[in-house]
């Protein structure tokens, strides 16, 4: 049980009582009630043991070897961070490197109720690191504003919840500015914006959505979701860096959950550009953020069970999305299964599986309909958490049926 | 102090379900190197206000409200009770000089060039609205009625300061040095169009004048004003020989419903940015009075609530509304920049656009009486007569060559092939994705394949131009 939920609820609870302010992400994105404890006879759905999951960097070396990483980096040293610490990175060598860079949002100063944010303020000051008045609506247009004068802001909604009044300023300001301004080429392409999203088993209807695909409808946002601190300080560096708007969203579950060694040097990671986290032959799983770490428990077990391999994609950017990754996959292995936490309506497993189908040399690829597993088509009730965000038996599943077809 | 913080978890987390505890925001420790010192002592004061305070203070130190002072009179507050702002002029409707302390700061050459301005803007108007009603521009906004708030306000400005319009501001353009031309390639959407032929008409933009591209949904620009007023704030700190900048931004009335003017505001209050926000406030939105938009003291009573200094200006009064905004603009640049609200009161004497006709909801009479009784243009004219410097044949002349240059000017325009159709899949992102030249070839196929079927004479390269691959 290393590495379990109840350690870190512990692990908390105990800075909880050191008094640090930090308690409040620990207490959102640690603790466990008794109605969230895995069933005592489970063999599939078990909790995530991130210390020892392949998909998080247990050595300097391992995290060294990403080819994506520049020669230098790869040259240089690493550092165990959970994704929290690494987001404070990015933004720490984004606000040295480029006096263009404004960090702010709702308790940004003190370091932000996630921690994201923490000694910023004090280290580069008050009037590039700051707090804003309680305005989702305010905080965007303010970003816009600011890219559109050649800064790059970085904004932060506290909760991906809060976002829906500032959803204005991103469709109808940020996504449209470059092409409005046409010859004259201002855009806010400086902006990014970071949110924390998804469940963290207690967040009911206000504090666990994930609403990647309101955002992957508009053209002119990237879209990005890290899956651990390795990937979110060098896609968060590549959106800060980059001259399109960028929509980043943390899942907030994995701010102390996942640790890993980080390269202690500035590095950024491609946008738009699919990682393939484990090849496989006979059946692709393509999913991005949390449930990467249930798809491979799930294709651990299914590899055991059903004698397959199992190719694992993490998308990493869900617009514009790399197309040529997933069709690549999916032509050798002519299985699909798209996994994520959202609503399964319109949601970005409907696109990836539209795209499959659509796609005439992956069409007659194909041996099985392309899965979805995602979050049924309601709200995120307080309970029923564990029963709608997919979990490893579902992913196990559909694993199951698209062999079996 | 530690054990506050431990308090605070629960409502930092949900803090849409309860109430926050202020004291813990006031705590917080604001570090700054480079902050101007008005945001120093503002914190400063606002970190004392925690420090708890003799029992029997005359006055409230609650966070919040730091120089409440008590009272044993349980009142609440009327509006009424209140007299309602005034409004500012320099002239009055017969172009005689009210003010006493007002000298004109411009030479006569200079005066009528600003007027020229404002008659530019306004036979301009006329002659596009029926080039509408003929069918031969697909929509067009005036701004009649309007033009001294716009071409008063821009003219105390300084062309490196920054601009973000509403819609009905072409005065601001034309002042800032937009020519005829530069109206109608964007009105006719042609291939000189900076807007690459992807907006509505009248949705002007200007990078070299530095006015930002015009936006339809309303109240949008006033954040990104406050936005862009930080950035040049901070481009001076990091940079002082950058001469001091402001942010100008319009909208009307009806727009200071949105919730982006109150976050505007608000932002733009806290963070201490040199905006200036002016308000044209016309007495409709579309159809809408505004005893349907509001109940309070206008907008101007707004401002107050926002702790930003205010005025309220004759917006017929080109003088006032120019004198007004020259010391908006030094205010906004006061103490390290702050912002400033102007109400400028006046009357939509046109319909909304073209596609309304505002006799269905307004008696004709009323604007008729509007027009008569007062008219900016007219009464600058009357100023200006009265000063000498014009007269009965340098207005007939004046109306005739700009009639003329605006009747070239559109034909021109009119004229001009349409942009090239690749530009509609481009300036989505930086640089095409692989996806949009996906759809970019999809979209030749299709016109190869159907010729008949598509009428692609007006662009420029016709189909051709979706060939080309950066």
């Amino acid at each position: 049980m290393k590495g379990s939920p109840m350690r870190a609820l512990s692990r908390a609870l105990v800075r909880g009582s050191t008094l640090t302010p930090s308690a409040s992400a620990a207490f959102l994105v640690s603790s466990r009630q008794p109605y969230s404890t895995h069933p005592p006879n489970a063999k599939l759905n078990l909790p995530t043991d991130y210390s020892t999951t392949p998909l998080l960097f247990q050595t300097s070396q391992s995290a060294l070897a990403n080819p994506e990483l520049s020669p230098e980096v790869r040259n240089g040293t690493t550092k165990r961070m959970n994704l929290f610490q690494a987001v404070n990175d990015a933004l720490s060598i984004a606000l040295a490197e480029d006096e263009s860079v404004l960090i702010f949002g709702e308790d940004v100063a003190f370091g932000g109720v996630f921690r994201c944010t923490g000694k910023l303020a004090e280290t580069y000051g008050g009037d590039r690191v700051f707090n804003t008045p309680l305005t989702e609506q305010g905080i965007m247009g303010f970003a816009i504003g600011a890219a559109a004068e050649g800064m790059r802001p970085v904004a932060e909604i506290q909760f991906a919840d809060y976002v829906y009044p500032a959803f204005d300023q991103l469709v109808n300001e940020a996504a449209k500015f470059r092409y409005r301004d046409g010859a004259c080429k201002r855009n806010a392409g400086g902006l990014t914006v970071r949110m924390p999203c998804g469940g963290v088993g207690h967040g009911a209807l206000y504090h666990s959505q994930s609403p990647e695909s309101l955002f992957t409808h508009i053209p002119g946002l990237r879209v990005i979701m890290p899956r651990s601190p390795l990937q979110a300080k060098g896609l968060l560096l590549s959106a800060i860096r980059s001259n399109d708007p960028c929509v980043f969203m943390e899942p907030k579950i994995l701010y102390r959950a996942a640790v890993e060694q980080v390269p202690t040097a500035a590095y950024a990671l491609p946008l738009s550009k699919a990682e393939v986290l484990k090849e496989g032959s006979d059946v692709t799983i393509v999913s991005y953020g949390q449930p990467l770490y249930k798809c491979e428990a799930a294709l651990r077990q299914a590899e055991k069970d059903m004698g397959v391999s199992v190719e694992l994609i993490d998308l990493r950017t869900v617009y514009p999305w790399d197309k040529e990754a997933v069709f690549k996959s999916v032509r050798k292995t002519g299985r699909c299964l798209v996994v994520h936490e959202a609503m399964i309506n319109a949601g970005i497993g409907a696109e990836v599986a539209a795209a499959i189908q659509g796609d005439p040399q992956t069409f007659v690829r194909l041996e099985a309909p392309v899965a979805r597993v995602a979050g049924f088509s309601i709200h995120t009730p307080l309970l029923y958490e564990a029963l709608n965000a997919p979990d490893i038996a579902r992913i196990y599943d559909n694993i199951r049926k698209v062999l079996e077809y | 102090m530690k054990r506050t913080r431990v308090a605070r978890v629960p409502t930092a987390l949900l803090r849409r379900a309860g109430a926050r505890q202020s004291t813990l925001v006031q705590s917080t420790p604001l570090i700054s190197r480079l902050s101007v010192p008005s945001i120093h002592q503002e914190q400063r004061r606002r970190h004392a206000s925690s420090i708890s305070q003799r029992p029997d203070s005359k006055h409230v130190m609650f966070p919040g409200a730091v120089k409440s002072a008590f009272t044993n009179t349980m009142t609440f507050e009327q509006p009424s009770t209140y007299p309602a702002l005034p409004t500012y002029r320099a002239v009055d409707q017969n172009g005689v000089v009210v003010d006493p302390s007002f000298v004109p700061d411009l030479s006569d050459e200079e005066v009528v060039k600003l007027y020229r301005d404002m008659l530019t803007v306004s036979i301009m108007d006329v002659i596009m609205f029926d080039a509408q009603r003929q069918g031969r521009l697909s929509f067009y906004m005036v701004s009649a009625g309007e033009e001294a708030v716009s071409v008063g306000t821009a003219s105390a400005l300084r062309k490196e300061d920054v601009v973000f319009c509403q819609y009905r501001e072409q005065g601001v353009f034309r002042q800032r040095g937009f020519t005829l031309a530069d109206f109608m390639n964007q009105l006719f959407a042609n291939k000189k169009d900076p807007g690459k032929g992807r907006n509505m008409p009248v949705h002007y933009g200007s990078r070299e004048l530095n006015i930002h591209t015009i936006s339809s949904p309303l109240a949008t620009q006033l954040p990104q004003a406050s936005g862009a007023a930080y950035a040049l704030k901070i481009q001076r700190m990091q940079d002082p020989t950058i001469p001091p900048r402001v942010v100008a931004a319009y909208f009307g009335e009806g727009a200071a419903s949105e919730g982006d003017f109150h976050a505007a505001l608000n932002i733009a209050a806290t963070r201490a940015c040199p905006v200036v926000f002016i308000c044209r406030n016309n007495g409709y939105a579309i159809s809408t009075p505004t005893l349907e938009q509001y109940r309070g003291d206008g907008i101007a009573s707004r401002g107050l609530g926002y702790g930003i200094e205010t005025i309220r200006v004759d917006g017929n009064d080109f003088w006032a509304v120019r004198e007004v905004m020259k010391r908006a603009r030094e205010l906004a640049l006061q103490d390290g920049g702050k912002p400033v609200l102007i109400e400028a009161m006046t009357y939509r004497v046109s319909h909304h656009s073209t596609s309304d006709d505002s006799f269905a909801y307004r008696a004709k009479v009323e604007v008729e009486d509007w027009k008569r009784r007062d008219n900016p243009i007219a009464r600058l004219r009357k100023w200006m007569e009265a000063k000498g410097c014009w007269d009965e044949n340098k207005e007939k002349e004046a109306r005739e060559s700009i009639r003329r240059e605006v009747l070239k000017a559109f034909s021109e325009a009119e004229r001009e092939k349409k942009p090239p159709i690749r530009t509609m899949f481009e300036d989505v992102y930086e640089e095409l994705t692989p996806d949009l030249r996906q759809q970019m070839e999809e979209l030749k196929s299709q016109l190869e394949r159907y010729p008949d079927e598509y009428d692609l004479g007006e662009f420029e390269g016709g189909r051709d131009s979706l060939d080309k691959q950066e």
